[in-house]
């Protein structure tokens, strides 16, 4: 395996294009993301969305706030070679909410707020606490997971050029924010 | 922003190699011998070591309540005085005058202006507490995995360091690249892909 310091510039890009295919996918694939973790009621854009734009003519930042934020600049963005660097989420499962964002660079969990669950009242509480909290972390890590292995999956395949690309770019160009 | 906390950050690890004894023998001997050392009526600015989630200010991993299902959870404590610079001018100045006059000089040399320094910071160190900064873990050994709730640049670098020293196993960042490499459906063939993988654009057909 590469050196990790160099690997995370290297690949500095994977995980921006990843972040832009999954808003494609939950605008249009919500079958094929239920598919990839069957427990999923509904994968959602929260209230953030940080899209960036590098090139040797650009650096520009466009940032999406707000629960009811109109995404307009963010497919302005997209549609000029912008990638999106953050994301807040939003996963339904059952009648549970997990939010999260997932930022390009590491694609490391931030924000993370999980279900409800009981309080710690004393330390005889903590061991049944922490296999809860437990299995609530481990639904966003496996999740994260899972779409990742199946943007990669499509990412090296040849089909990324000819299918997927086409269908992405037919959306940010009849997409209205 | 720990385990227990209502809004957290997670770092994810992979480790990697095997422990040479019981893991749960080798773990808890890792845990106490280098078990967070209390510093403040020492000269040391800086600490680190583990602790436990639950007591952080008064660590012990003598019996197993680290150890819960399939994973141990406890927590890397960094411990910092951080003096003020202004202080440290304040006393600078003081002990300064103060060596010139037993001196009957009007100047120091460098050699001494920088142990004079030392010997104040060393001073100051001794009366000021260390503030501590705790970050949970969780050692997911089924999964070898590893989940350290802060996404500091220094809490990360400390935890691998300590992590390395204690157990004797190495943990490998998780990120886009690490997580494509340690997929298990990764063939040599896509391997090859992976590595020579250059940007796409998203925007308009390229031929990358």
């Amino acid at each position: 395996m590469m050196d990790v310091a160099y690997a995370l510039k290297r690949f500095d890009f994977l995980g921006k294009e990843f972040l832009t295919w999954l808003w494609y996918a939950v605008e249009n694939q919500a079958d094929t993301l239920r598919h990839i973790d069957p427990q999923m009621a509904s994968l959602e854009i929260g209230n953030r969305l940080v899209l960036q734009n590098k090139n040797q003519q650009n650096n520009e930042t466009v940032t999406i706030r707000g629960d009811s934020a109109g995404m307009e600049e963010g497919v302005l963005a997209l549609r000029k070679g912008a990638l999106v660097a953050e994301m807040n989420l939003i996963y339904r499962s059952g009648d549970e909410n997990w939010h999260f964002s997932l930022k390009g660079e590491t694609l490391d969990p931030s924000s993370v707020k999980l279900p409800e669950t009981g309080r710690v009242e004393t330390s005889d509480d903590i061991e049944g606490a922490a296999i809860e909290k437990y299995h609530l972390y481990r639904r966003v890590v496996d999740l994260v997971r899972s779409l990742f292995a199946h943007f990669l999956e499509q990412r090296l395949d040849s089909q990324w050029h000819t299918g997927v690309l086409p269908a992405f770019q037919a959306w940010i160009n009849t997409k209205e924010g | 922003m720990g385990f227990f906390s209502s809004s957290a950050a997670i770092s994810r690890y992979r480790v990697e190699g095997q422990t040479e004894g019981p893991l749960l023998e080798t773990v808890r001997e890792g845990l106490n011998r280098y078990l967070i050392r209390d510093i403040d009526q020492q000269a040391e600015e800086r600490t680190i070591g583990w602790t436990n989630v639950d007591r952080p200010y008064a660590p012990s991993f003598e019996d197993s309540s680290f150890a819960i299902a399939d994973f141990f959870l406890f927590a890397l404590r960094i411990d910092k005085k951080s003096i003020p610079a202004k202080v440290i001018q304040k006393n600078l100045a003081e002990a300064t005058a103060k060596r010139k006059a037993e001196t009957e000089r009007d100047f120091l040399s460098r050699s001494e202006k920088k142990m004079l320094k030392e010997h104040v910071i060393n001073v100051l160190a001794l009366r000021i507490p260390a503030t501590p900064s705790i970050y949970d873990i969780l050692w997911d050994y089924a999964e070898n995995e590893l989940w350290l709730f802060s996404t500091q640049k220094a809490a990360g670098e400390a935890l691998e360091s300590l992590f390395s020293k204690s157990f004797n196993l190495s943990l490998v960042r998780l990120f886009p690249y690490t997580m494509a490499e340690f997929h298990p459906g990764l063939t040599d063939a896509a391997r090859d892909l992976l590595n020579k993988l250059t940007p796409c654009s998203f925007a308009k057909r390229d031929g990358s």
